[in-house]
């Protein structure tokens, strides 16, 4: 019974969270510096998620060669700069995680 | 109506590549939840109702450890925070809607989903059937959710694992948001977010991530000049 309830108020929690500004949105207007700043929502939220991902191991920096994730995650950004193409940078950075953990 | 078809099938294709990480993400999360005892038909509506992978994670960790309930739900709380980012991001483009589509993409508004959606939202904000394109990419999102999670609680463990697939997820991001750095400000947004973003990773919750997100923001908003649309 204990699981119910957090699970139910956990959901409530998260879809409040997500509707937040979307509600607000019409109702309102912004400030025009919180406008100006939307744009840049997705970059600096979507790189933060990420980083970690790429630059951590086992919670400390790692540039080397132990860390293919990071080679593999600069390939990918090369290939996004020169295509625009999602499949060609997920292909391409698997090839090189797969051939450094094959490797290495 | 062609229209509209098209725009949620544009969301849909925007998703699939995200599903060759989401998928063993879910079969993972489904495995876990049974291991810390969670039962089976409450591990598969969890995915329902909450619908947020990386707070179901924790919160099958911490019933797990035996946590508090209280407890469970701040973290949720504060795992989820990021997402009245991406609610402030899309909010101007849903402004015009009725509130039970609101209501409907709130719901759907994931990582994965608003990732998939944004580029084009950012392209085409005025475009009549823009809503369109995050409902087609948060509901692939959720329907692969909701099968990787029984495919996890039905298999349960015995699954290789050994493929790295998880990884498809930052690659796909990594297509998602190059595309958006078009100009120097952007680039520093970017750096400053993933500099920040390790520095700040040992805190827990993913507040890390929600801290160095809003110092990039911050940088955004102060950067000379004023903002190139």
């Amino acid at each position: 019974m204990n699981l119910w309830f957090v699970l139910a108020t956990a959901g409530l929690i998260t879809f409040a969270t997500r509707l937040s500004f979307i509600a607000m949105s019409g109702r309102y207007r912004p400030p025009s510096w919180f406008v100006a700043i939307l744009p840049y929502v997705p970059i600096a939220a979507l790189t933060a998620l990420i980083a970690p991902d790429l630059l951590l191991v086992a919670g400390q920096l790692s540039l080397g060669l132990d860390n293919p994730r990071f080679w593999a995650g600069l390939v990918a950004i090369a290939v996004a700069v020169w295509r625009r193409n999602i499949l060609l940078t997920i292909g391409c950075g698997f090839a090189v995680l797969w051939g450094m953990q094959w490797l290495v | 109506m062609e229209g509209r078809r098209a725009a949620f099938w544009l969301g849909v294709r925007a998703l699939l590549p995200m599903h060759l990480g989401v998928m063993p993400f879910g079969v993972i999360y489904g495995i876990v939840a049974l291991q810390s005892g969670i039962p089976p038909l409450a591990a598969v509506l969890m995915s329902s109702i909450v619908f947020a992978g990386s707070a179901q994670f924790l919160i099958a960790q911490l019933v797990g450890v035996g946590a508090p309930a209280l407890l469970m739900v701040g973290a949720a709380g504060l795992v989820n925070l990021r997402h009245a980012l991406y609610s402030a991001s899309v909010a101007p483009v849903l402004e015009h809607l009725p509130m039970r589509w609101k209501l409907l993409l709130s719901y759907f508004l994931t990582d994965e989903a608003y990732a998939a959606a944004i580029p084009h939202l950012l392209a085409e904000p005025r475009s009549p059937f823009a809503h369109w394109i995050l409902l087609g990419a948060g509901f692939a999102l959720w329907a692969g959710w909701q099968v990787a999670t029984l495919i996890g609680v039905l298999l349960g463990a015995g699954l290789p694992n050994d493929w790295s697939l998880d990884f498809a997820l930052p690659l796909t991001f990594i297509a998602l948001v190059v595309p958006l750095l078009t100009d120097r400000r952007r680039v520093a947004v970017a750096l400053v977010a993933a500099g920040s973003a390790v520095l700040f990773a040992g805190l827990p919750y993913k507040l890390g991530l929600f801290c160095a997100a809003l110092g990039a923001l911050l940088l955004a908003g102060l950067w000379p000049g004023r903002p190139a649309r």
